[in-house]
């Protein structure tokens, strides 16, 4: 395992920092460990240090299917720091969106760091989609719909994305583990809102262009 | 549907890699020969020989899919007491979901499918509510951990594919199963599955078979050691 360490980024602070990070509204985390540094401990300096080391290494395919994925957390991460910035989420579910946005920074950290030098800049988002869902920060009904969609598109693209992975065991083994934790994610959003937890009994992939046509309405161009 | 099942068991004579690598010769010693013993698969506890490469890995996810159909089938047949709607409901989508899955396998998988797995459910009290949610709970998490470490042991993308339709259904399985038992809290993704860098578990398969041998009664066994 070249980068699957505990002690990387996120793994090594303590969780009162995380959740403090995670609700900040700037991006700390989109330079990954570098931005970090201040923070950082010797072991995950090193990880890091490692982790841009590796990156140069990995095929251009891989660095892209990485970079891709990194967006969608990069959406999803500010999609969750910037409903628990505001006070709407009902109480009783407050604690599930914390744990989702969560793991969405640690995702976003993760790939950061296995991407290095080579790693996509936070995109700026537009979560209304151009005042489709003005109230998407305000009404929790909007925000689960589009929570919802988030994250079994989320789902949808890794599986569509993990051939592209296949001759790197690790980060294959890491996108699966994302993957699934995703589809944790949109299990619990659906039950929220009322809904069954899955629409069969298979989950279907979505390609890279299938799924950047779902998000473009969330992306400023 | 039809023409990936086809596409999926066309590719199976493809595939080479040996994954199951064992050690301690042919035979892995994975029977547990309970006591009373359900009325699920064959009577003589043949053994389950995997195979080897993709097939071996394919036949390894069927053996999990045989076992979850065979619980979930037993939990909707014998339900607990107090099983609400909702919780009847979402047991039954489940049972119906890994019994397709099982189908799937099984149908891919043709000639070269393992036999028909004989079942132990003895240590499950499907009186209780907690016994039963709590030995979904552990097939769920343990099936999302098992196709997360199996995916890269599979040389086939077409197979890699198929597997992940079926992976991300099961962790949605985990995360109601999980709620069910801890209503409204983390536990749909909790840090004993979901590790600080968010990761869910992956797990090799002599792990995950031995988590499953006590309630599996038939040798599951690889001659592909290497």
């Amino acid at each position: 395992m070249k980068f699957i360490n505990n002690t990387t980024v996120i793994g090594a602070l303590d969780p009162d920092l995380v959740s403090r990070l995670v609700t900040n509204r700037r991006g700390l985390f989109t330079k990954a460990a570098w931005s970090l540094g201040a923070l950082a401990s010797a072991p995950m300096i090193l990880a890091a240090a490692s982790n841009e080391v590796f990156a140069q290494s990995l095929p251009q395919q891989i660095v892209d299917t990485l970079n891709f994925a990194l967006t969608l957390e990069h959406i999803e991460d500010a999609f969750y720091r910037s409903a628990l910035d505001k006070d709407f989420i009902p109480h009783e579910h407050k604690a599930v969106f914390q744990h989702i946005g969560l793991h969405e920074a640690a995702h976003v950290a993760f790939l950061s760091g296995a991407l290095g030098a080579a790693a996509v800049k936070r995109p700026e988002a537009d979560f209304t989609a151009g005042g489709k869902y003005a109230d998407v920060f305000s009404n929790f009904d909007t925000f689960l719909t589009l929570s919802q969609t988030f994250e079994d598109l989320g789902v949808a693209a890794y599986k569509g994305q993990a051939g592209n992975l296949i001759e790197n065991d690790d980060i294959l083994t890491a996108a699966l583990q994302i993957h699934s934790v995703e589809a944790r994610h949109a299990a619990q959003v659906r039950r929220i809102g009322g809904k069954k937890a899955w629409d069969g009994a298979f989950d279907e992939p979505k390609t890279k262009e299938e799924v950047l046509a779902a998000a473009q309405p969330f992306l400023k161009v | 549907m039809q023409t990936q099942k086809h596409d999926f068991g066309e590719s199976l004579a493809r595939s080479r890699r040996h994954v199951l690598q064992w050690t301690g010769g042919a035979v892995a010693a994975l029977a547990l020969f309970g006591g009373s013993l359900p009325n699920f698969g064959i009577s003589q506890a043949l053994a389950a020989d995997l195979g080897e490469g993709d097939i071996g890995i394919l036949n390894y996810a069927y053996a999990l899919e045989q076992l979850e159909a065979a619980f979930y089938t037993k939990v909707i047949e014998s339900p607990y007491g107090d099983m609400s709607d909702d919780e009847k409901q979402i047991l039954t989508d489940i049972r119906d979901h890994e019994v397709e899955h099982r189908d799937f396998l099984k149908g891919a998988l043709a000639d070269k499918a393992i036999p028909d797995l004989e079942v132990d459910f003895s240590a499950v009290d499907f009186a209780s509510r907690h016994s039963v949610l709590e030995t979904a709970r552990t097939f769920e998490d343990l099936g999302v951990a098992a196709y997360n470490g199996a995916g890269k042991l599979l040389e086939s993308g077409d197979y890699l594919l198929q597997a992940g339709r079926i992976v991300s259904v099961e962790a949605r399985h985990a995360a109601a199963i999980r709620d069910l038992l801890q209503p409204g809290t983390v536990a749909f993704a909790g840090p004993e599955v979901v590790d600080m860098n968010g990761l869910d578990g992956a797990l090799e398969p002599a792990k995950v078979l031995a988590a499953a041998d006590p309630f599996i009664v038939t040798p599951v066994t690889t001659s592909s050691i290497k």
